[in-house]
């Protein structure tokens, strides 16, 4: 007797249920999707509430004493900075931010020190109803310089002075 | 001429596995670029911006996000807290969890995401707060300026 070869059968898979969930998780991601703006850090180490005696025991060897001045509304009126040498005065104008860089990259610059940008500390002393968007444009302005797209960093070490009880 | 009727209709088939192929790499990268910790960002906070900021590296091991209003009312998890003097059994519970994961207090991130219009005093009372507890390690979060 002759044996009939059995042909092998095509073996198709139904991919309609499975096309029709992935499509549905596309749609899904696609609209919860958002693009939001990346987020950075400024870093400020404060051990402790800062009191008068352990201001004098934690004193570093530079300190600079940065106090920013609020006028009406909340807005950046000046800047005044103390270094125990002189005691300068930045505003009002739309400069001072730049004033202040421009100082701080003089005093580590006349300082001779490469090390000197580690071992300086600015400490804020800051007007309570100023804005904190005036805060932070301070912060950037002694924490470093943009020129020619390279950062140049400055201070590294910033505490505050604190006023969180004046009102 | 006589034309047959009797032509075997063929069932037409596509080649699906490429549109498969790059619809899976869709999904997979909607998935990585999901953010589910939405809780810990209060969209009403408009950041303020900097170009000098330095992006964080990684998620610390130990983090406390404290959202901070204009109006100095704090969010936190997603919750609305009218008062910074009332922050206090919270942050003890935070330092209480981080101890508990093996985090000492001063190791604890305070990531600090304040209105741009939030009055200084403000926020310098919250972080008197945090340092009530003995947290020492904060972050100032702003949005990241791209030239």
């Amino acid at each position: 007797m002759k044996l009939e070869r059995e042909e092998p059968e095509e073996i198709q898979l139904n991919m309609t249920a499975m096309i029709d969930i992935v499509f549905q998780l596309l749609i899904f991601f696609i609209m919860t999707f958002k693009v939001v703006a990346q987020e950075a850090d400024f870093n400020i180490k404060m051990p402790m509430a800062s009191g008068p005696a352990t201001d004098i025991l934690d004193e570093p060897p530079e300190l600079i004493r940065v106090s920013l001045r609020s006028g009406p509304e909340g807005v950046i009126n000046s800047i005044q900075v103390d270094d125990e040498i002189e005691t300068l005065t930045f505003g009002p104008d739309p400069n001072l931010y730049t004033d202040l860089t421009n100082y701080i990259e003089q005093k580590l610059a006349g300082d001779g020190d490469p090390e000197s940008a580690s071992e300086t500390e600015v400490e804020f002393d800051i007007d309570y109803g100023l804005k904190y968007g005036y805060t932070v444009r301070a912060i950037e302005a002694v924490s470093g310089k943009v020129s020619g797209g390279k950062v140049k960093k400055l201070i590294e070490k910033i505490k505050f002075k604190n006023n969180s009880n004046e009102q | 001429m006589k034309l047959s009727k009797t032509k075997s209709s063929k069932v037409l088939e596509g080649d699906l596995t490429p549109m498969i192929d790059m619809t899976f790499q869709l999904i997979a990268f909607f998935m990585l670029l999901i953010n589910f910790s939405e809780v810990d960002r209060a969209e009403e906070i408009t950041l303020p911006v900097s170009e000098l900021a330095i992006p964080p590296e990684g998620r610390p091991d130990y983090q406390v996000i404290l959202n901070l209003e204009p109006g100095g009312n704090v969010i936190f998890e997603g919750q609305r807290i009218p008062q910074i003097d009332v922050m206090g059994p919270i942050l003890k519970q935070e330092v209480r969890n981080a101890d508990r994961e093996d985090v000492d207090t001063g190791e604890i991130a305070v990531i600090i995401r304040s209105h741009e219009d939030t009055p200084t005093g403000l926020v310098q009372k919250l972080i008197a707060k945090c340092q009530d507890e003995e947290m020492e390690n904060f972050v100032l979060r702003v949005n990241e300026k791209i030239n």
